[in-house]
């Protein structure tokens, strides 16, 4: 166990090493940290032009995923969407429009923590308020009264990073806010239901700002719930559909459905006639990860992931015919202001 | 670093002497290692949620399976690098190759751009690299610091390391911060600069921590066969029983704070922080209860260790409620984590043969990490059958049984000469 002295010549070699490798190191990550910076800087430079506007009309909203104008709100004419682009300041994860009135879930100043802003026709901020998790999903109901949003709630490497989901509301007039949906009563095949491991994510509301649909997850399962807000009350529809988008009509949902009924071989965009509840598998064969947004009656848009950070907006027919198309390039988060 | 300068304290036969040179500089040195590897490491558990979710779109689901890839892989390549580490005296170089692979895990991510396979894979690499240096370092100090002076050494090392885990996601929002959010090339700076963070670490390792190569033992002592005969040892077998009984009454950090924060019905903003406060108190402790284990003995510590966590599921449904028990909670549970992680090492070590040390760490932290992993399944199925009161209840009897056990183990062949009392 014992071993002779150092001698000081070596040990001197090793500190001179180790502070020339220091050295090195120190300089890699100031430089890549001062490119990350410059990359910052450009982007938001890149924000400052054009006016967009969340008033009702034929134009359709996103988030941008291009290189120079990463993260900020975009609108293209419905008409032409891969026409020319405006673009707003603003700058959010995921963002969703209608009825006047939007929803950006934006990274709160100090990066760790999220906040919400419901923002006027105008993009100017109504109200914002402060998230804990990530925000995931973003929805305005038609009038653009009820806002909604879905946030994974993370604990940190101690629970293997596991994640829980929880929906958060708000009622823009009554400045109502629904914290949790996790205490409302749930009834599950017509029997009261109580658990501790309910997720819900992926709403989406009528047109009369009374009731929604949503996926509630406990037990290994997945359902589509019916949410009526005055009741505070939730019940299961169905299993195995995921991020459930109304139709403008209020006949039809657009959502996610796991391939073999398991979420790791993917999802298929699917549509789901709440008259028959009859499933059309849609004819998009990539796997899709979004809530999808109904660009007219007969039309859904999503995103589609592609590379490092960037997607596209894509379009399909709902009636299960056709082909995918891109809608808006490098893009996500689609929302038509109709 | 300094801990040269330190070099002319011998560690041999001094184990009564208090401070750091009495733990020795090698020690000092793998703390080091230890420490600069967990700010590179959290700096992306930090943020690795957020990557996967914002910038690659990644969901849950996804994510749990990316999650579920590596409990079972990684347990054997922890044998094997420990078998590998004692067969050829090399426990520095495998540690190395642990440490190192990790370090470019780091610039994997960044290699795999939004490939879900690709990302799988370089989290994979990084948890083997974890499994592959664990035993070899913990072996490596029961090696370096006298056997009676081992709770203290280990309680010095899990300090440290517990010092870089506290500052990592603070150095990854300093990063972050400095970038701007809206910056694109965020994440990727995050994960350039973590990467310099381990690869330092991995200079600290080459250049100052020492390779211990005790005299070649005759070429049967390192043998498949040797080793397989670890565990005709009946105190080897006691050990080995006892961790994982040990891992068995652990119910998993996820668990503990769900359930807290359930009680106490504050807001999800705080649960981050449970964790900070339990590390907190698991960092302060882990050195003093490191020395109280040498002094008093081993056995009594983990033992007590085990008590507190016996205390911290009563508390997560005692009727009190209120802040000061929250408190108190934590720092139970993080009193737990100090009077186990590191002395249950160190009680294991003079057991085993310093011919097979590295083999026999990673045999008992893989049957503890096994334990664990198979209760915390147990405990979520018993949650959702029983409800949370019931299921921590069950989980406070297994952990009285646990300890009664392991006393009555433990207690039996250190009777016989050993001594748990150094």
């Amino acid at each position: 166990m014992t071993r002779p002295m150092t001698p000081p010549a070596t040990r001197r070699n090793r500190l001179v090493a180790a502070a020339l490798c220091f050295a090195a190191l120190a300089a890699v990550a100031v430089v890549s940290i001062a490119t990350a910076a410059g990359q910052g800087r450009e982007a938001s430079r890149a924000g400052e032009r054009g006016a967009v506007s969340l008033a009702p009309g034929p134009r359709i909203v996103a988030r941008s995923t291009a290189r120079e104008t990463k993260n900020h709100l975009i609108a293209v004419s419905a008409d032409d969407p891969r026409g020319r682009k405006s673009m707003a300041p603003l700058t959010c994860a995921r963002l969703y429009a209608s009825g006047g009135t939007g929803l950006c879930l934006r990274l709160d100043g100090d990066l760790t923590t999220y906040q919400l802003v419901v923002l006027g026709a105008d993009l100017r901020p109504r109200r914002d308020i402060p998230l804990v998790g990530v925000p995931n999903r973003a929805r305005v109901s038609p009038s653009g009264r009820m806002v909604t949003w879905t946030v994974f709630v993370t604990g940190d490497s101690y629970n293997g990073g596991r994640f829980s989901t929880r929906v958060g509301m708000l009622d823009t007039v009554t400045q109502q806010l629904v914290p949790t949906l996790e205490d409302w009563s749930v009834t599950v095949g017509g029997k009261p239901y109580k658990a501790a491991d309910l997720n819900f994510w992926g709403v989406t509301f009528t047109a009369d700002d009374r009731r929604f649909y949503a996926t509630m997850s406990t037990a290994g399962h997945r359902y589509l719930v019916e949410g009526d807000i005055a009741s505070r009350s939730v019940r299961t529809l169905r299993e195995n559909v995921e991020c459930p988008s109304l139709s403008p009509d209020g006949r039809r949902l657009a959502f996610k459905s796991a391939v073999d009924g398991d979420p790791g071989h993917g999802w298929r965009l699917s549509v789901l006639d709440l008259a028959t509840l009859r499933e059309t598998g849609l004819a998009e064969h990539r796997s899709v990860d979004d809530q999808a947004a109904w660009i007219d009656s007969g039309t859904v848009a999503y995103g589609i992931r592609r590379g490092h950070g960037n997607a596209d907006v894509w379009r399909v027919p709902a009636d299960g015919s056709g082909h995918p198309r891109v809608l808006i390039p490098d893009a996500e988060s689609p929302a038509a202001l109709g | 670093m300094s801990t040269i300068g330190l070099q002319r304290g011998g560690t041999a036969g001094k184990g009564r002497r208090r401070g750091i040179a009495a733990v020795g500089t090698n020690v000092l040195a793998l703390g080091a290692v230890s420490l600069v590897t967990d700010i590179s490491s959290e700096m992306v558990t930090a943020v690795l949620p957020l990557y996967f979710v914002l910038t690659l779109q990644m969901s849950p689901a996804v994510y749990g399976v990316v999650d579920g890839l590596y409990t079972g892989a990684t347990a054997l390549l922890r044998l094997v690098g420990g078998y590998v580490a004692d067969r050829a005296r090399r426990r520095k170089a495998v540690a190395g190759i642990g440490y190192g692979v990790s370090a470019a895990a780091k610039l994997g991510l960044l290699a795999a751009g939004g490939s879900v396979p690709a990302i799988g894979a370089v989290i994979v690499a990084d948890r083997a690299g974890k499994g592959l240096r664990t035993a070899p370092r913990d072996a490596l100090i029961t090696l370096s610091a006298p056997d009676a002076g081992l709770g203290r050494a280990f309680g010095l090392h899990r300090a440290m390391d517990s010092v870089g885990a506290f500052a990592g996601p603070l150095v990854a929002l300093g990063v972050l911060a400095l970038v701007g959010a809206q910056s694109p090339g965020a994440f990727d700076a995050v994960f350039v600069t973590s990467f310099c963070v381990a690869a330092a670490a991995v200079v600290i390792l080459v250049l100052f921590v020492r390779d211990r190569r005790e005299a070649r033992p005759p070429a049967h002592c390192v043998s498949p066969a040797a080793a397989f005969a670890l565990l005709r040892d009946a105190r080897v077998r006691a050990l080995l029983a006892a961790a994982c009984l040990l891992g068995l009454a652990t119910i998993g950090d996820g668990f503990v704070y769900l359930l807290l924060m359930r009680r106490e019905e504050f807001g999800t903003g705080w649960f981050p922080l449970l964790a900070v406060g339990a590390n907190l108190s698991y960092l302060l402790l882990a050195a003093p209860f490191g020395t109280l284990a040498d002094r008093f003995g081993r056995l009594p510590v983990v033992l007590g260790g085990y008590g507190g966590l016996l205390a911290v599921y009563l508390l997560l449904f005692c009727p009190l409620s209120g802040a000061a028990i929250t408190i108190l909670t934590l720092a139970l549970y993080g009193g737990f984590y100090a009077a186990t992680d590191g002395v249950l090492m160190a009680l294991a070590a003079p057991v085993l043969p310093k011919a097979l040390r590295t083999t026999g760490i990673a045999l008992i932290q893989t049957g503890q990490a096994l334990a664990y992993f198979a209760s915390s399944v147990g405990f979520g199925l018993a949650w959702h059958s029983w409800g949370p009161a019931a299921a921590t209840r069950m989980a406070a009897g297994a952990v009285l049984l646990a300890v009664a056990l392991t006393a009555v183990l433990l207690v039996r062949p250190t009777a016989s000469g050993e001594g748990a009392r150094a």
